[in-house]
């Protein structure tokens, strides 16, 4: 992967954004455990690399379609964080108008295709759009987000061929973070390696650091460029880490206390980026871009709580055209 | 008026909206040699390069593939070669396609139509001859769409690919090969929950769907010669009804017997069925009747397989035990 030049901006701006996300996340997850949001949650902290490294690559207009574990996304692709806090708090000025919640909440305005309840299910979603694409010859990419859990699900090896075959604008990006809900994937799969999969499908196939911003970023761009270029669709796996359980409810009986703290400590993408931006000097103003993260997550969650639940009449509404 | 075949009316819909929306694509496995299995993409392949997409063995991507199509452009037809394989790709059509407007509060249209050939035919058995539209009746979200003519194959799926909902359409194998007027020229477009009076009759109301409106047809041909006079309504489509029709049809009647190929239990029969009970008690001059297939697999032996549809002898019996017996003189 040539070694591309970031500028002191876009490196603050990396950061920013992870912070923002996982500033949503938390801020979530309190709302969540006093009562302010019904239903369960699927944090994406310690992959916040992932979902801004992916996302500030890819263009405006370009497509993805998410997982259960979608806020990330939906933030990286350049939704609006005070309608996405409303969503999970079913309330009408969520972008779902309350009705998706966490497990579906999409902005089609900015190209997220929607979080999804079904693993593996994003895969076909996001090869449609990259189709829809090639015919219109719009120019733009889809992306696919899906966990290493998604990787036994046939859709996986339908569409792995379908698009290799019809050379979609398709990036494939698993979020590897080694647990399915809650069986490790050494348990349950026979791969030790997702990327090299590819290979069978006559498929470019990366696999990298996904705390490695700079590295998820400068990837992307590539494969998206290969992709615009029509030649076809990269596998993308980058190795991560989930520091919360799968979902809110989640005791993590299958791994300990002392393994998760390890990750925070040694594998927080946004400490390690923030420990270089510090050293290097280009994070002056950190104390004031905090601050301005941390108003922005405050208002979301004004903004969703002064928001009425939808009414009683909207039960039947949208189910159809 | 001109005579076409049903297997004509749907390609002619089919090549009337591909050149009316650029955008429109058709995916399918095996869509392009012959025409397909069932022939309909006759020169489609030399017409609209870059618009069919021959696909893989791959229900559940070929069904995704085209919803996310549709999201983002569409309109985007999926055949599946049989209404059995259906099953292979639920998850695509019960769970994101039917559900991803109400999902997104309404951001999202989805105008995919999923085209498939369904029922009966000769002795290919229990895979691939089921009638299974209540299993999408049951799901909001979807329209399901079961034409029985020419012209209303041809109006019925142009006006799928004109709408942004998903639609699965239902095209009965053994109706293919037969004819009926369809206008030529001009914009043939049916609406969705309007049925068809197929025939006009004051004894007693035949709703029948599919295969069954021309069974029911001949039944009613031969009750007519024992006095029997019988109202026939073709639904169209099953989801969304028509119950003003229905209801019409039996407040005039009195009497109701639904008939469709589906087995019966929990069937669309079973639907119409309990909602004239309920919406209509008052106007019943006897139980409401269903006929279907009975709670089996398709056998494939002729024999057996004879006895696991509703036929029209069976329809002409049922119809004549629900009339009052006339006193003896």
């Amino acid at each position: 992967m040539s070694k591309e030049n970031f500028s002191s901006d876009q490196l603050v701006s990396f950061w920013r954004d992870m912070l923002r996300i996982r500033g949503f996340e938390q801020a979530a997850a309190y709302q969540s455990s006093i009562g302010k949001i019904y239903g369960a949650l699927h944090s994406c902290e310690g992959q916040e690399s992932c979902c801004v490294g992916v996302c500030s690559a890819l263009e405006k207009g370009d497509y993805a379609a998410s997982t259960h574990r979608g806020h990330g996304h939906t933030l990286a692709m350049g939704a609006r964080m005070d309608r996405m806090m409303a969503e999970l708090f079913g309330r009408v000025d969520g972008y779902c108008r309350g009705k998706g919640g966490s497990l579906h909440i999409a902005d089609l305005g900015v190209g997220m295709l929607g979080a999804n309840g079904i693993v593996g299910a994003g895969y076909a979603i996001a090869a449609g759009a990259a189709l829809n694409a090639k015919v219109t010859k719009n120019g733009r990419v889809a992306v696919v987000f899906f966990g290493d859990g998604a990787i036994t699900r046939g859709t996986f090896h339908e569409v792995m061929n379908m698009a290799s075959l019809w050379k979609l604008p398709l990036l494939l990006i698993c979020e590897n973070n080694e647990y399915a809900q809650y069986m490790h994937w050494s348990d349950t799969m026979v791969f030790d390696n997702i990327a090299a999969l590819a290979g069978n499908y006559h498929m470019e196939g990366v696999r990298l650091d996904g705390n490695d911003i700079r590295l998820v970023h400068s990837t992307v761009k590539a494969a998206a460029q290969r992709a615009r270029a029509g030649d076809g669709p990269t596998l993308i796996e980058l190795k991560t880490q989930r520091f919360n359980g799968h979902s809110s409810g989640d005791p993590q009986v299958y791994r300990s206390k002392a393994t998760v703290e390890e990750l925070r400590r040694t594998r927080d993408p946004i400490a390690q980026l923030e420990a270089e931006l510090v050293a290097t000097g280009l994070l002056g103003n950190r104390a004031a871009l905090v601050a301005e993260v941390e108003a922005e997550v405050a208002q979301a969650v004004r903004f969703a709580d002064a928001s009425p639940y939808p009414a009683d009449e909207e039960l039947t509404q949208h189910v159809y055209a | 008026m001109r005579e076409i075949t049903y297997r004509d009316a749907i390609r002619e819909a089919l090549s009337e909206e591909m050149e009316r929306q650029p955008s429109m694509i058709i995916i399918g496995e095996d869509i392009l040699p012959g025409g397909g299995t069932f022939g309909i993409h006759q020169g489609f392949g030399e017409r609209f390069p870059g618009r069919m997409f021959e696909a893989p063995i791959s229900e559940a991507a070929i069904i995704g593939t085209a919803l996310g199509a549709a999201l983002t452009g569409g309109p985007a037809v999926a055949e599946i070669m049989y209404s059995d394989f259906l099953t292979v790709c639920m998850d695509e059509i019960v769970n994101q396609a039917a559900k991803i407007r109400y999902m997104t509060g309404g951001q999202a249209r989805v105008p995919l139509v999923i085209r498939t050939p369904c029922g009966m035919t000769k002795g290919i058995a229990a895979q691939h001859s089921q009638s299974i539209e209540a299993w999408f009746a049951h799901v909001p979200g979807l329209r399901v769409v079961m034409p029985s003519t020419p012209a209303d194959a041809k109006g019925l799926l142009k006006t799928a690919l004109r709408g942004a909902d998903p639609v699965v359409f239902l095209e009965h194998k053994l109706l293919y090969a037969t004819k009926g007027p369809v206008q030529e020229g001009g914009e043939l477009l049916i609406p969705f929950g309007s049925a068809a009076v197929v025939r006009e009759g004051s004894d007693l109301t035949i709703v029948a769907t599919g295969l069954m409106v021309s069974r029911a047809v001949e039944a009613a041909t031969r009750l007519e010669q024992s006095g029997v006079s019988v109202e026939i309504i073709d639904p169209r489509t099953v989801s969304p009804i028509d119950w003003d029709t229905i209801f019409a049809s039996v407040d005039k009647t009195g009497r109701a017997l639904i008939v469709n190929e589906a087995t019966l239990t929990c069937s669309v029969a079973s639907e119409i069925a309990a909602t004239i009970g309920e919406k209509r008690f008052s106007s019943l001059d006897g139980p409401v009747r269903r006929l279907g297939s009975p709670f089996v697999p398709k056998p494939s032996t002729p024999g057996l397989e004879k006895l696991a549809y509703p036929s029209t002898d069976g329809i002409v019996r049922t119809a004549t035990e629900m009339m009052p017996r006339k006193r003896a003189a």
